[in-house]
C-alpha cells in the first residue's frame, strides 16, 4: 500500500513538475478558455443573445456554466497527451521494466488531470465572479460543480489515454481530438440552452453527456438549490454510467498497452 | 563452459504479429558474468527478443526465465532484478538528470536516503555530477546516453539490458560506453545487449548470437565464429563490374577456392590458403580480361561471418535504409 502510495505520488510529481517548467504553455492553457469564451464570447453576445431564450440576467452568467464545462471537456481530451509523447520516446516503457502497478501511471494522470481542471474551474468562477456572477449556491454549490467536473472528466481522460495508446502516430491523436472537441461544444447546452436549439441540433444535443452537466451546473450558478437539486442528481446517475463505459473501454487498451 | 551458471534462459521463444512472425523458435542461455551480444540486422527479431526478456513483452509460445523467475508470471520478480537502457533516448527533456533518478527511486520503492546515496554514486560514476540539476533538454547526445546508463544502473541490477547503446554516438561517447560496460562486466553484472555495430560486438561481447528473420544463425565467442567460419578472405574490387559474374563463374569450379561471392563492387573469395589460391585467382581475372582495381587479403573479421550467415552485409543494410528515407 505504501509501495503504491510511493510510486503515484512521484509519477503525480513528475506532471507537476513538467507542467511547472512549460511556464508559457501552462499560461495559455490557463488564460485561452477564459479569454477567449467567457470574457469575448460572453461581452460579444450579450446584446445578441435573447434573455427571454437564455433564461438568465445576462449572456455571461449563462455562459459561465458552459465554459466551466468545456474546459473539463478540453483538459480531459488532452488529459492523455504526455502519455502519447511517453509512448513516442520510450519514457514509458522504462517506466513499465519497473516493479511498479501498472494503474499507478494511469491513476497519477486521473490526479493530475482533476487537480488542475479544478483549480481551473475555480479561475474561471472567481473571473465570472468580477463580471457580476455570483453562484446562486455559494459555496456548497462551488464544490457541488467541482464535482461534477471531476465526474465528467474521469470519463474523458479515461477515453483520451486510451486513444493515445492505440493511436499510431501523434498526428492522428489531436486530428481526433480537434474533431470531438467543437461539435461536442456545438451540440451541447453550452451555448445556447436546449429549448433555443433548431430540433434536430437540439435532439443530438440530449445525448451528449457535456449537456447533462451543464444542465446541472447552470442552475447552481443562476437559480438556487431547490432548482439545481434534480439537475445534480439526475447528472451523477449519467456520470455514473458515462464513467463506466469509458473506463470499461479504455481498461481493455490499458490491458493491452501495459501488460 | 558447461558448469556455468545460467542467467537467462530462452526456450523455444516465440512472438507474432498478427500474420507476421517476429521471432521464431528461438532458444539459447545466457551466462552469469559475461556479456552478451544480440547482433543482427533491422528487423531481424533482436528488439523483440530483448523486450520480451524484459517482461515489455508476452511470448506467443515459448518461455523466457530471469534468474530462475518466469518472465510472465513472476514479472514484478523479474522487474526487481533487471535494468534497462532502451534504444531511444528516453528522457523527459524537463526533468533534471537527479530527478529522473529520484523518480525512479520511488518507483523501485527506495528510502529517500537509499536513493540519495546512490543517486551521488551514479552521478559520481557517468561524471554528471555538474549537471545533474540541469534540465535535461541542454544536454548532449552522449550526455544523455550516460544518463539512460544511471538510470538503467539505479535498481543495482544483477543483469543490465543494454539496447543499441551507442547509436546515433560520436566515437569519443561510444568508447566511453564501452567503457562502462567493461567496468560494470568487472564488478561482476551480466550484461546483454544489441547492436547493429559489428566492432563494438567483436569489442565488447564474450558471446554474441546472429540473428535474422527471428532465428539465430549462429551463436558463440566471436573469436569462435571467426575460427569457425574457415579459411581466410581474399576480396577483390574490378574496374569494370559488368565483369562480376564471369570472374564469379570461373572462380567457383576451382578446388582452391571455398566460397565465391559477388559484392557491389567485385567479390568475396574464402579460400583455404592463400598461396594456392592467389595465383589462381590471378591468372583467372588475366584470362578473362578482368581488371583489377584492388586486391585485399585477410583473416576473417566478424564482418564476413556476419555476411556468411545472414547472405548480407550490415552495411548495405543500413545504406538501404538511408535511402528509403
Amino acid at each position: 500500500m505504501s509501495d503504491c502510495w510511493q510510486e503515484i505520488s512521484a509519477l503525480t510529481m513528475r506532471w507537476v513538475r513538467r507542467l511547472s517548467r512549460e511556464k508559457f504553455s501552462m499560461l495559455f492553457t490557463l488564460v485561452q478558455p477564459m479569454l477567449f469564451w467567457l470574457i469575448f464570447f460572453g461581452n460579444l453576445f450579450k446584446q445578441a443573445a435573447n434573455a427571454q431564450v437564455t433564461q438568465a440576467p445576462d449572456y455571461i452568467s449563462f455562459l459561465t456554466a458552459g465554459v466551466v464545462v468545456m474546459t473539463v471537456l478540453n483538459n480531459g481530451l488532452a488529459g492523455g497527451v504526455d502519455l502519447l509523447f511517453d509512448k513516442e520516446n520510450g519514457f514509458l516503457e522504462r517506466l513499465m521494466t519497473t516493479p511498479i502497478h501498472r494503474t499507478s501511471v494511469i491513476l497519477s494522470r486521473f490526479i493530475f488531470v482533476m487537480t488542475i481542471t479544478s483549480l481551473q474551474v475555480l479561475v474561471i468562477l472567481g473571473v465570472a465572479f468580477l463580471f457580476g456572477v455570483q453562484p446562486a449556491t455559494g459555496l456548497l454549490g462551488i464544490a457541488a460543480i467541482l464535482m461534477i467536473g471531476m465526474l465528467f472528466g474521469v470519463g474523458l481522460t479515461a477515453i483520451s489515454m486510451a486513444m493515445a495508446f492505440s493511436v499510431k502516430s501523434h498526428g492522428d491523436f489531436f486530428s481526433v481530438l480537434g474533431f470531438l472537441s467543437l461539435p461536442m461544444i456545438f451540440l451541447s447546452s453550452a451555448l445556447v440552452p436546449l429549448a433555443g436549439m433548431p430540433a434536430w441540433m437540439g435532439f443530438l444535443a440530449r445525448f451528449n453527456p457535456m449537456t447533462w452537466a451543464i444542465d446541472a451546473v447552470r442552475p447552481l450558478i443562476l437559480s438556487g438549490w431547490t432548482e439545481a437539486l434534480p439537475h445534480v442528481g439526475m447528472v451523477v446517475v449519467v456520470m455514473v454510467v458515462f464513467d463506466a463505459l469509458c473506463l470499461y473501454g479504455s481498461a481493455k487498451v490499458f490491458r493491452r498497452a501495459m501488460g | 563452459m558447461m558448469d556455468r551458471a545460467v542467467a537467462i534462459q530462452v526456450s523455444g521463444l516465440t512472438k507474432t504479429y498478427d500474420a507476421h512472425t517476429a521471432v521464431s523458435d528461438l532458444s539459447f542461455q545466457v551466462y552469469a558474468g559475461e556479456i552478451f551480444g544480440l547482433l543482427g540486422p533491422n528487423g531481424a527479431g533482436k528488439s523483440t527478443t530483448l523486450r520480451t526478456v524484459i517482461t515489455l513483452l508476452t511470448p506467443t509460445s515459448g518461455t523466457v526465465s530471469v534468474l530462475g523467475h518466469d518472465t510472465v508470471r513472476e514479472a514484478d520478480a523479474v522487474r526487481r532484478l533487471i535494468g534497462y537502457v532502451p534504444q531511444e533516448r528516453a528522457i523527459d527533456r524537463f526533468l533534471t538528470g537527479r530527478e529522473h533518478l529520484e523518480l525512479l527511486g520511488a518507483l523501485y520503492h527506495l528510502s529517500k536516503a537509499e536513493a540519495a546515496k546512490r543517486i551521488a554514486e551514479l552521478l559520481k560514476l557517468v561524471e554528471l555530477e555538474e549537471a545533474a540539476d540541469r534540465p535535461a533538454k541542454t544536454y548532449s547526445g552522449g550526455m544523455k546516453r550516460k544518463l539512460d546508463i544511471a538510470c538503467g544502473l539505479l535498481p543495482n541490477p544483477k543483469i543490465l539490458f543494454l539496447d543499441e547503446p551507442t547509436l546515433g554516438l560520436d566515437v569519443q561517447s561510444r568508447l566511453r560506453i564501452w567503457d562502462y560496460v567493461r567496468m560494470l562486466k568487472a564488478r561482476g553484472m551480466t550484461i546483454v545487449m544489441t547492436t547493429n555495430y559489428l566492432d563494438e560486438a567483436d569489442q565488447l561481447c564474450d558471446r554474441l548470437a546472429i540473428i535474422d528473420k527471428g532465428k539465430i544463425m549462429t551463436l558463440g565467442s566471436p573469436t569462435e565464429l571467426k575460427i569457425g567460419l574457415g579459411g581466410d578472405i581474399v576480396s577483390l574490387t574490378l574496374k569494370d563490374q559488368s565483369k562480376i559474374p564471369i570472374l564469379v563463374s570461373a572462380l567457383t569450379k576451382q578446388p582452391a577456392m571455398r566460397a565465391v561471392k559477388a559484392t557491389p563492387t567485385g567479390l568475396d573469395i574464402r579460400v583455404e590458403t592463400p598461396e594456392k589460391a592467389l595465383p589462381a585467382i590471378l591468372e583467372s581475372a588475366n584470362r578473362l580480361d578482368c581488371q583489377l582495381e584492388f586486391i585485399e587479403y585477410h583473416r576473417p573479421r566478424l564482418d564476413d561471418v556476419f555476411i556468411a550467415y545472414t547472405g548480407r552485409s550490415i552495411k548495405d543494410d543500413v545504406l538501404v535504409q538511408k535511402e528509403g528515407v
